[in-house]
């Protein structure tokens, strides 16, 4: 990085010019269903070293801003107003100048890693690609071993141990923080002014999103890169921005300083935005709690060293996605399981209900020992037993309407008379706050929250005796999601199933669950009252997990930061 | 045959159920060169299925026609007078065996692409659900029939069926039979790799947690979501159809001239006329078969770019006047791109 020392300073005497200008951008796409407008009039500047957040739900066009900002849009759509990038504006610009425009002064971070970087090429090669893409210092192209020896100050900066051995590796060697490590290199390779980070940590874990929001912070902080922050999440617009544009259906409803839009905001959208988003530690389910409730009652789940493998292919071991796990979970309690991606929480939760087989150990359903299932004597256990799956999307048959879909366990099981059965699921849909004319409806004319409840009353059709939920807001939007946990909250207390609950979200976790178990890599490490485990956690990686979530509050979030420094090793 | 294209969130859910039907949706999505390709392949193809269905109005003679109360007909003819299209070696009137053939050629589609369809689709959705030994055995016998060269299939098949005989039911059969043994690999191909895909979606799933049998979940649940890209394959290996009944006619294996009239056996008999200048007997029943083929294949391959998003043109938006924003749109809209 010693060639390109900050082009900025170079270009931009004065300093004072704004990184980024956008002026009254609007972007229409063309669609079946005529023109839609996604980006309808935004208007916002990046000064130098600066963190601007953009947030909003899905569909505010945030993401289509940010696609803008590079050049980056469907044939489909079209934009007018101006994109100002130190005083080229993208919108207008030949193909050409837009190419020198992207990965020298603007360069863009992808939300998913792994599909970011191309598997076959080395990311070495994929780093020094940008770099000779663009002329060196004397207007000659960069050399190869030039582009490489920069490519290994790129991957240095990101803070990849052993640079000069790893640029030769490729992509599937790196875990996932350490490819979007990868990825912000590449995007870091010709120092540009600007990065535009669409959502850069929603596909990882906390423990790994907590060190990729202190690089982010270093990079502003040691090089004066300002960053275009686009992302759903306020814990981490908390954690990392400096100022915070607030987007709602293609508008800029707020625009605010970090720490003066968290304490005061001014527009309501924005009140009950922040309203809607889960804070660890607050309206905790467990708020008081001593003793573990329900312990008096029928015990509907029990598991004993419960061990489940997939087997490896020829000459490797078996993989244990769960080890030696133990719990109970009595009718009327919520079990909330808690872990990051790859901790076997899904694969108890689908071993609970029948889809994956047990290997080891013992896992007593409703008193039915499932390690050896047999799915004939299973199938009069499982009217009792219901699933809400995560994607609400694609858990229901496109081509049944709801009302066919939330009959479905009634036809199998009880089979009622057609007038019955519609009755039922006019009852059924009412109890989740859905009109009963929806029973008609096909699943796509129903958005992401109605899905989900309507996936909830498939699920309690039958008057279910054990409820398990896997991730069931994680694809939703946080108001949508506030909502529905709710409403399931109410729903568990009045028909007072037991309940599994998988999340990797502890604030999700902590509203709805009395007693919480925390997994990492298939064992149980730690498990008892939620208020108890987010307050006072034991276990070392309980402790990480609850450090490196970040909370929506900026002056609580780096008070938090600084305590959990050493903790998160960062 | 199921509605197609599910998620197509622009469609509105209250149109009218024709509007839905697979070629009219597709017809109204389209704009521009897409709806050029369209409308082109719909009228040779419509032309094409007109001339088979009205064949004894159309055409001036019978198919095996030599004679009329004029006495009979001359031999290679040149176009023009009595017989438009001129006559060939035989003496048989070329634009009534053109006409005559398109009923056979549509014949043999109808036989062999629903022979086809039901078998395949049966096979395919049993063995990419049930998978095991049954799914292995299933793809090595559809792999072994893909490794033959479909003529010389159809060949065997049609010496083994009509066994000499020639009738036009019997030849129909023949060349329909053989056509199906061919196709059945490609429709069971792709519905049992949809049935893979299908088998690990959240909503089969689901119908498996609440207790539903594999019977019910085949049916119910995957059989009408595996089957939206039929109406496509349909249209594609029609065209295909055609061109191997062509080819079995021109090798001499399909229907004789007195039992129906086939373009394939036409050529043939027009390959010595073509070195001693006589064009006519070739060239009608020759741009028949390309007409139709190149008729289907626009209308399957309109139909293919119109069912992706990303292939489908749109209507440009400048100067339009605002709609409704519609946030189910712009999420679609950033998804494709």
């Amino acid at each position: 990085m010693t060639v390109n020392i900050d082009p900025l300073s170079g270009r931009d005497p004065d300093g004072d010019r704004p990184v980024l200008d956008i002026d009254h951008l609007q972007v229409t796409f063309a669609t079946d269903g005529g023109p839609v407008h996604a980006v309808k009039d935004v208007s916002l500047e990046v000064r130098k070293g600066e963190v601007l957040a953009i947030v909003g739900e899905s569909g505010s066009g945030k993401t289509v801003t940010a696609r803008t900002i590079l050049g980056l849009l469907p044939e489909t759509a079209s934009s007018s107003g101006a994109v100002v990038i130190n005083g080229a504006d993208v919108i207008s610009v030949s193909a050409a100048r837009l190419r020198q425009i992207r990965g020298r002064d603007v360069a863009m971070v992808f939300q998913e890693p792994s599909t970011a970087l191309n598997p076959v090429f080395t990311v070495g090669w994929q780093i020094a690609e940008g770099i000779r893409a663009h002329t060196g210092s004397a207007g000659k192209r960069v050399s190869a071993k030039e582009a490489r020896s920069r490519a290994v100050d790129a991957l240095r900066k990101v803070g990849i141990p052993d640079p000069e051995h790893r640029v030769n590796y490729y992509p599937h060697q790196f875990s996932g923080g350490q490819k979007q490590r990868v990825v912000i290199a590449a995007a870091l390779a010709l120092n540009p002014g600007l990065i535009v980070a669409d959502e850069p940590t929603t596909a990882l874990d906390v423990t790994v999103q907590a060190e990729i929001l202190e690089l982010l912070r270093d990079l502003r902080d040691k090089y004066g890169t300002s960053i275009v922050l686009i992302t759903h999440n306020m814990g981490v617009v908390a954690d990392l921005a400096d100022r915070v544009v607030v987007m709602y259906q293609g508008d800029v409803v707020e625009e605010a300083p970090a720490r003066t839009l968290f304490a005061e905001p001014r527009q309501d959208y924005t009140r009950k935005l922040l309203a809607a988003v889960p804070h660890l530690g607050h309206n905790s389910a467990s708020q008081g709690l001593t003793d573990r409730a329900h312990q008096d009652e029928e015990v509907v789940v029990e598991a004993n060293n419960l061990t489940i493998e997939y087997p490896g292919r020829l000459g490797t071991p078996a993989f244990k996605a769960v080890d030696r796990v133990s719990f109970t979970l009595s009718r009327g309690e919520v079990f909330g399981l808690v872990g990051e991606s790859g901790s076997g929480k899904t694969t108890i939760g689908r071993a609970i209900a029948g889809l994956n087989r047990t290997t080891g150990g013992s896992l007593r359903v409703l008193g039915y020992e499932m390690l050896n299932l047999r799915e004939r004597t299973f199938k009069p256990l499982r009217k009792d037993i219901g699933f809400v799956f995560q994607d609400p999307a694609a858990s229901f048959n496109p081509q049944l309407t709801i009302g066919d879909c939330i009959a479905e366990p009634m036809v199998i099981h009880t089979k009622p008379s057609p007038a019955q059965a519609r009755k039922r699921v006019g009852e059924l849909l009412e109890s989740v706050q859905l009109p009963a004319s929806y029973a008609g409806r096909y699943p796509h004319e129903l958005s992401g929250g109605q899905r989900q409840r309507a996936s909830l009353a498939r699920a309690l059709s039958l008057n279910p005796r054990l409820l398990i939920a896997d991730e069931p807001t994680s694809a939703l939007d946080v108001s949508v999601q506030a909502k529905v946990l709710e409403l399931f909250k109410d729903i568990q207390q009045e028909f007072g199933f037991a309940c599994l609950f998988i999340s990797h979200d502890l604030a999700v976790v902590d509203i709805l669950s009395s007693w919480v178990g925390v997994l990492y890599k298939g064992r149980l490490v730690e498990q008892g009252i939620g208020s108890q485990v987010m307050g006072n956690p034991q276990h070392d990686y309980t402790r990480r997990l609850i450090a490196s979530l970040p909370v929506p509050d900026p002056q609580e979030q780096a008070r938090r930061r600084e305590e959990n420094r050493a903790l998160l090793g960062i | 045959m199921s509605i197609p294209a599910v998620p197509v969130p622009m469609e509105s859910p209250r149109a009218p159920w024709y509007r839905r039907l697979p070629v009219v949706s597709h017809f109204n999505k389209s704009v521009g060169l897409q709806r050029g390709m369209l409308v082109a392949g719909l009228i040779l193809t419509g032309a094409f299925v007109l001339t088979a269905l009205f064949a004894p109005l159309l055409a001036p003679y019978g198919f095996s026609q030599l004679s009329d109360a004029d006495g009979n007909f001359p031999t290679q003819q040149a176009p023009g007078g009595k017989h438009l299209l001129g006559t060939t070696v035989g003496g048989y009137d070329v634009l009534s065996r053109v006409i005559w053939g398109a009923q056979t050629a549509i014949l043999v589609i109808v036989v062999a692409v629903v022979m086809s369809i039901v078998v395949g689709v049966v096979l395919g959705l049993v063995s990419g659900y049930l998978g095991g030994w049954l799914d292995r055995i299933l793809v090595v016998i559809a792999d072994a029939v893909y490794a033959f060269p479909s003529l010389l299939v159809a060949i065997v098949m049609a010496i083994v069926i009509s066994g000499g005989q020639s009738s036009l039911i019997g030849g129909i059969f023949a060349a329909g039979t053989a056509i199906t043994l061919v196709f059945i690999p490609q429709y069971f191909r792709v519905i049992r790799a949809e049935t893979v895909r299908l088998k690990a979606e959240p909503f089969v799933e689901s119908a498996k947690v609440v207790g539903a049998s594999n019977i019910r979940i085949m049916s119910r649940h995957i059989y009408r979501n595996a089957t939206r890209t039929l109406p496509l394959i349909f249209t594609l290996n029609a065209s295909e159809a055609i061109l191997i009944l062509a080819g079995l006619g021109f090798l001499g294996f399909g229907i004789e001239p007195s039992s129906a009239a086939e373009w394939g056996f036409d050529l043939n008999k027009a390959l010595a006329d073509t070195t001693s200048g006589i064009w006519w007997t070739g060239m009608f029943p020759g741009l028949a078969i390309v007409l139709t083929v190149v008729g289907l294949t626009l209308v399957g391959e309109s139909i293919n770019d119109l069912n992706d998003p990303r292939l489908r043109g749109r209507k440009s938006t400048g100067g339009s006047s605002p709609a409704q924003v519609d946030t189910a749109a712009i999420a679609t809209e950033v998804r494709a791109s």
